[in-house]
């Protein structure tokens, strides 16, 4: 029997993030490598820091210190000539905007911040193809379809307004509008926070299923541990901006060796 | 006339409008920010063509005002007295006679020639404003070429209306860079936009907005390879003068439904009609 | 001598120690494990045996990266070379777990309103396998498990332990993981399906897998096991590889 392959190459090279508001307020000195196909979990309770470096890696909000370094892998890219590496900050906005729309996706926690309200589910899904340069009408109204099957809403509904829609479709929704483009690399801040818990678990599921399937690698925010046993692969626990233990998801949860994390995971209410 | 400058508007604030155009007109489509001035007149009424027009007005030019196509509506007959009075220049109903032609929603049937410019009244210049509130944000979609949201729009009306259903205001992307507002002139008019002889030249008195189509530019309308832009056609031709190929209004006659259909275009048509006749 | 001790070992572990540093109650330190050393072969199943709290479990958490290791060495042998596993980035967990080592626990841990049937494939997709035949032998096993088909559509949440139980054996079989770790898998079921689950454990072996196993019934025990590795009270434990099952069963 062979040796597995278990080298993955890395996506997100993090290198001493610091983004700080005030003494201890937003994250300092955070250092890690995401690899290809994992979803990395940041967990920590409100005002630890986790939104902030999420804002810093989503490209939304420069660091005072520090690099986000993006890597691209030969021969799996549809952007070859592109650079092999980018440095998120270093790179002009319109490469960043580009690289934000096109090859990665955000989640965010409320759909109303992701989704845009005021026109059809078909036409929020059709947005990232449309600004990718797709101009054919019929196929675009095609793959929305597909897409809201995918999430498991009611495709004949594509031409109603989000608005009309229940907080967990509307996510749904969301989630459909950013993984249209297949992104590499898709940010999550608290997807499932908001819901109802039945909503969250059918969420949860689908959520794993896209990650499988379209073998995504993800930075998920959550305060909640039991959505990141479920979905992440590794966890970071952060306090007062700073990362105090990072490991496998089982040991985190199960043997946390910081005296934080063993007190957040104490303090889980188990049903 | 006494106790105004030439045109109304002082000759440094004449100046500041002409530096502006000629930036506009160095980046066609991009919308250049003016210090526009009060005029005697409300917003909505075509405060930003007039400013345009006093900024480039000769002493020896010909103007010509129209609105919706009629030289004689009140729009057109105000905005006509006005320079009459405060630059005493000559004005005239003839498309071919003018050297100026300020017009609100219309571009005229009768071909523009060289040398000619034709202003455009503007209410809103920002085509991204329907989808985009923020005018920060808007100036940087127009900075990186993130037009992806126009489309949006044009989808949503196929979708609703199984057509696009926007027919005036049609948005434009000029010289492969700018996507621009063509103020709400009938998408009927947008083929006259591209690679237009005469100079376009477009103010946004309440935005403070100028914007410019150079001669012969490229100008091309928003679509989708399914649904392509297409223009309006009518089964009916002009009650008056016979033309089936030029933009008609709807007239109602009497109270019993009775309605025909004319050119918007009166100097058009009254030519033809002379010509018919 | 056992049959396989000169063959090359799957597993070996060696001088493993945990120890739990409890912050939370003023750093109590909880000795759970100390020196233990044992060796595992393909196509062999050693069980562990010695009272509850022992650190059976322990082990296996360690095995499964699901506990930290302290000290010690856990080496997996492959044709190819060795993996360390107290070395291993935490990243590189997740593929050897998908395509290594496989693990069936006494306890089912699913989303929620996910289906069983569901449930039991997941293994096989994380690796691409085909739906259609991942779904197949999923049910295959749950049928052979004599879970009634009415239940596979539905989420385990609402089954009985028992039932439960056997979504998760399915889950923890279907991957046929060379290397598979064995927490009481036979607890709460009736005579018939354990005997599925021993005829299992003897598919498992015959194929190659290694095996370690917690099985607190003596008549599985007797019937599964090819090596009994006692731990005791001094906190260490060496397995014997000279004696056999018999001779540590007396």
């Amino acid at each position: 029997m062979k040796k597995p392959a278990l080298e993955r190459p890395v996506l997100l090279d993090v290198q001493d993030i610091t983004r700080l508001y005030g003494p201890a307020k937003g994250c300092e000195a955070i250092d890690f490598q995401l690899h290809a196909g994992e979803v990395l979990g940041i967990v920590g309770e409100s005002g630890s820091g986790k939104s902030t470096l999420l804002r810093v890696l989503a490209g939304l909000e420069a660091p005072d210190a520090g690099r986000v370094v993006y890597r691209r892998h030969a021969g799996e890219d549809v952007l070859d000539r592109d650079e092999a590496e980018l440095d998120l900050y270093a790179i002009g906005e319109a490469q960043r905007r580009a690289l934000l729309r096109l090859e990665w996706g955000l989640v965010h926690q409320n759909p109303r911040d992701g989704l845009r309200m005021g026109v059809s589910a078909g036409a929020n899904i059709g947005e990232r193809l449309m600004a990718q340069g797709q101009r054919h009408y019929g196929q675009l109204r095609e793959t929305g379809q597909a897409w809201m099957r995918q999430v498991e809403l009611d495709a004949g509904r594509i031409d109603d307004a989000p608005r009309t829609f229940s907080g967990g479709m509307q996510q749904r929704l969301q989630i459909a509008r950013t993984l249209v483009t297949r992104p590499r690399l898709v940010f999550m801040d608290e997807p499932t926070g908001g819901l109802d818990v039945s909503v969250q678990a059918r969420l949860l599921d689908m959520l794993r299923t896209l990650v499988r399937s379209l073998g995504l690698s993800v930075v998920l925010v959550t305060h909640d541990l039991a959505v990141a046993r479920l979905l992440a692969h590794r966890l970071m626990v952060m306090r007062r901006g700073q990362v105090v233990e990072t490991g496998l998801t089982d040991q985190i949860l199960d043997d946390p060796q910081h005296e934080y994390t063993q007190l957040l995971v104490s303090s889980v209410l188990t049903p | 006339m006494n106790g105004y400058n030439f045109a109304y508007l002082d000759e440094q604030t004449k100046r500041m409008i002409r530096r502006a155009l000629l930036k506009a007109v160095a980046i066609p489509g991009y919308q250049v920010p003016f210090g526009g001035r009060e005029m005697p007149m409300p917003y909505g009424w075509g405060t930003g063509g007039v400013q345009l027009t006093a900024s480039i007005l000769g002493a020896d030019d010909i103007l010509k005002v129209i609105d919706q196509g009629a030289d004689d509506t009140t729009n057109a007959v105000s905005i006509r007295h006005f320079f009459q009075r405060v630059a005493g220049v000559e004005t005239t109903t003839a498309t071919t006679a003018a050297d100026v032609i300020q017009t609100r929603h219309r571009i005229p049937e009768t071909p523009l020639r060289s040398g000619q410019i034709l202003v455009f009244q503007v209410p809103i210049p920002e085509p991204l404003r329907f989808i985009e509130p923020s005018e920060q944000e808007t100036r940087l979609m127009h900075a990186l070429e993130e037009y992806g949201v126009m489309h949006v729009k044009l989808y949503e009306d196929i979708a609703r209306y199984g057509h696009i259903a926007t027919t005036y205001a049609y948005p434009v992307k000029v010289d492969g860079r700018y996507v621009m507002d063509p103020s709400p002139i009938p998408k009927f008019d947008n083929p006259k936009l591209d690679g237009n002889p005469a100079l376009m030249l477009f103010g946004a008195g309440r935005e403070k907005r100028l914007y410019a189509i150079p001669p012969y530019t490229r100008v091309e309308s928003l679509d989708f390879e399914d649904h392509p832009f297409e223009i309006q056609r009518w089964e009916h031709s002009c009650a008056l003068c016979g033309s089936d190929h030029s933009y008609l209004d709807e007239v109602i006659t009497d109270d019993k439904g009775g309605r025909m259909f004319v050119c918007s275009d009166t100097d058009y048509c009254q030519t033809r009609r002379g010509e018919v006749a | 001598m056992h049959s396989m001790t000169n063959a090359r070992p799957r597993l070996t572990v060696s001088g493993l120690h945990k120890q739990f540093l409890l912050h939370g109650q003023g750093g109590l330190e909880i000795d759970v494990m100390r020196d233990l050393s044992l060796t595992l072969h393909a196509g062999e199943c050693l069980v562990l045996a010695g009272r509850s709290g022992i650190g059976k479990s322990t082990l296996l958490k360690m095995l499964h990266g699901d506990y930290c290791i302290d000290q010690g060495r856990i080496r997996l042998h492959f044709d190819d070379g060795t993996l360390d596993l107290e070395t291993l980035p935490a990243y590189a967990w997740h593929g050897l777990r998908r395509d290594v080592i496989g693990y069936v626990s006494q306890f089912l841990r699913v989303v929620p309103r996910v289906a069983a049937v569901d449930v039991v494939m997941e293994p096989l997709l994380a690796r691409g396998a085909d739906e259609q035949d991942a779904r197949q032998r999923a049910e295959t096993l749950l049928a052979r498990l004599n879970l009634p088909e009415r239940l596979w559509q539905l989420p385990p949440g609402t089954f009985s332990g028992g039932e439960q139980q056997r979504v998760n054996i399915a889950r923890g079989f279907i991957g046929e993981h060379p290397l598979l770790l064995l927490d009481e898998p036979t607890a709460s079921l009736d005579a018939t399906n354990r005997d599925v689950v021993i005829a299992l454990i003897g598919e498992a072996k015959a194929r190659g897998a290694a095996m370690l196993g917690i099985f607190h019934d003596e008549d599985v025990r007797d019937r599964v096991a090819d090596r009994l590795l006692p731990l005791d009270d001094s906190l260490g434990a060496r397995a014997s590889f000279t004696r056999d099952v018999q001779e540590t069963l007396s």
